[in-house]
């Protein structure tokens, strides 16, 4: 089995993981910084599909350890709708597995500041796996 | 002078709603910039309604340590800008919008150490949104990394940004 380990890509965009919800899931946070701003004042969008991403993929390596499996994670695509500006505010991002097959897993994700009740952004990401290398 | 005036008086002296957009001055303002110059995008080329940023490869930017393969993350962040960018190049002016939504498919990892440039097209501009999609590769355009396609919503330049 393989923890679910931070890249350097997260790493270097400064987000951690915040804490581990019931079920095991962790959730993934992003602080604000100049380095993650788009337009003047607001988040990247880009930086938001970034975080999305590795809320995703942390929901889906819990899924698979609870499952006993240490399949390769690959993502096949992400559709990301973004439903209002991220603000100056430590960014939060959470998945849930919809279903983790023997091939596909489908994960829904979701982005939100201080408010969860009112999201940043809502997507949907696919991802291949594929058995571990030896 | 409130906020609001403040940020808007600073969004007119640099880009002032309506004013030219010339492509490559344009992406080279931006790619200085915020998350964008982080990232360290650069402007690679343009034509009338489409244009390219490269991103070159970085170690801090590497999706799986064993690999050395790009973060998609940054991927996202080009396709963005470059469709965003598009959108301004075909009408040939600079006018607020934000991104309504985006979708990216993976056509296969990118290849380590390698620059990956972005190409998006404008292909509709309608009075609310603007139509984009977009190819990224490594240097072979018929064998991409990844296609895209967004829409992007025009708004009006009050409240768009927040310097």
């Amino acid at each position: 089995m393989s923890a679910f380990k931070l890249p350097p890509y997260a790493r270097t965009m400064g987000m951690d993981v915040d804490h581990i919800e019931d079920g095991g899931v962790p959730v993934i946070a992003m602080d604000f910084a100049d380095k993650v701003q788009g337009r003047p004042g607001f988040l990247h969008g880009g930086a938001i599909g970034g975080l999305l991403e590795m809320a995703a993929h942390a929901a889906l390596r819990a899924e698979l350890d609870r499952q006993g499996s240490d399949a390769r994670i690959k993502p096949v695509n992400i559709s990301i709708e973004y439903l209002r500006g991220g603000l100056q505010e430590r960014t939060f991002a959470r998945g849930e597995v919809i279903r983790a097959g023997r091939r596909v897993a489908n994960v829904r994700v979701e982005a939100w500041q201080g408010d969860r009740s009112k999201l940043v952004a809502s997507s949907w990401m696919n991802f291949l796996l594929a058995p571990p290398k030896d | 002078m409130n906020k609001d005036e403040k940020a808007a008086g600073l969004m007119k002296t640099i880009m002032p709603e309506g004013f030219v957009f010339d492509p490559a001055r344009g992406a080279r303002w931006f790619t200085r910039h915020g998350h964008t110059g982080f990232l360290g995008m650069e402007y690679h080329d343009h034509g009338d309604d489409w244009i390219e940023l490269a991103l070159p490869w970085r170690e801090d930017l590497v999706g799986v340590e064993e690999t050395g393969v790009l973060a998609s993350g940054p991927i996202i962040s080009l396709l963005d800008n470059a469709t965003s960018m598009s959108v301004w190049t075909r009408q040939g002016t600079f006018n607020p919008q934000v991104t309504l939504d985006l979708r990216i498919d993976y056509v296969r990892a990118a290849t380590p150490g390698k620059t990956v440039i972005a190409r998006a097209e404008c292909y509709q501009v309608r009075r609310s949104m603007a139509f984009v999609r977009g190819i990224a590769h490594d240097g072979d355009i018929a064998d991409p990394v990844a296609h895209t396609a967004g829409i992007f919503m025009l708004v009006s330049s009050e409240g768009w940004s927040k310097p």
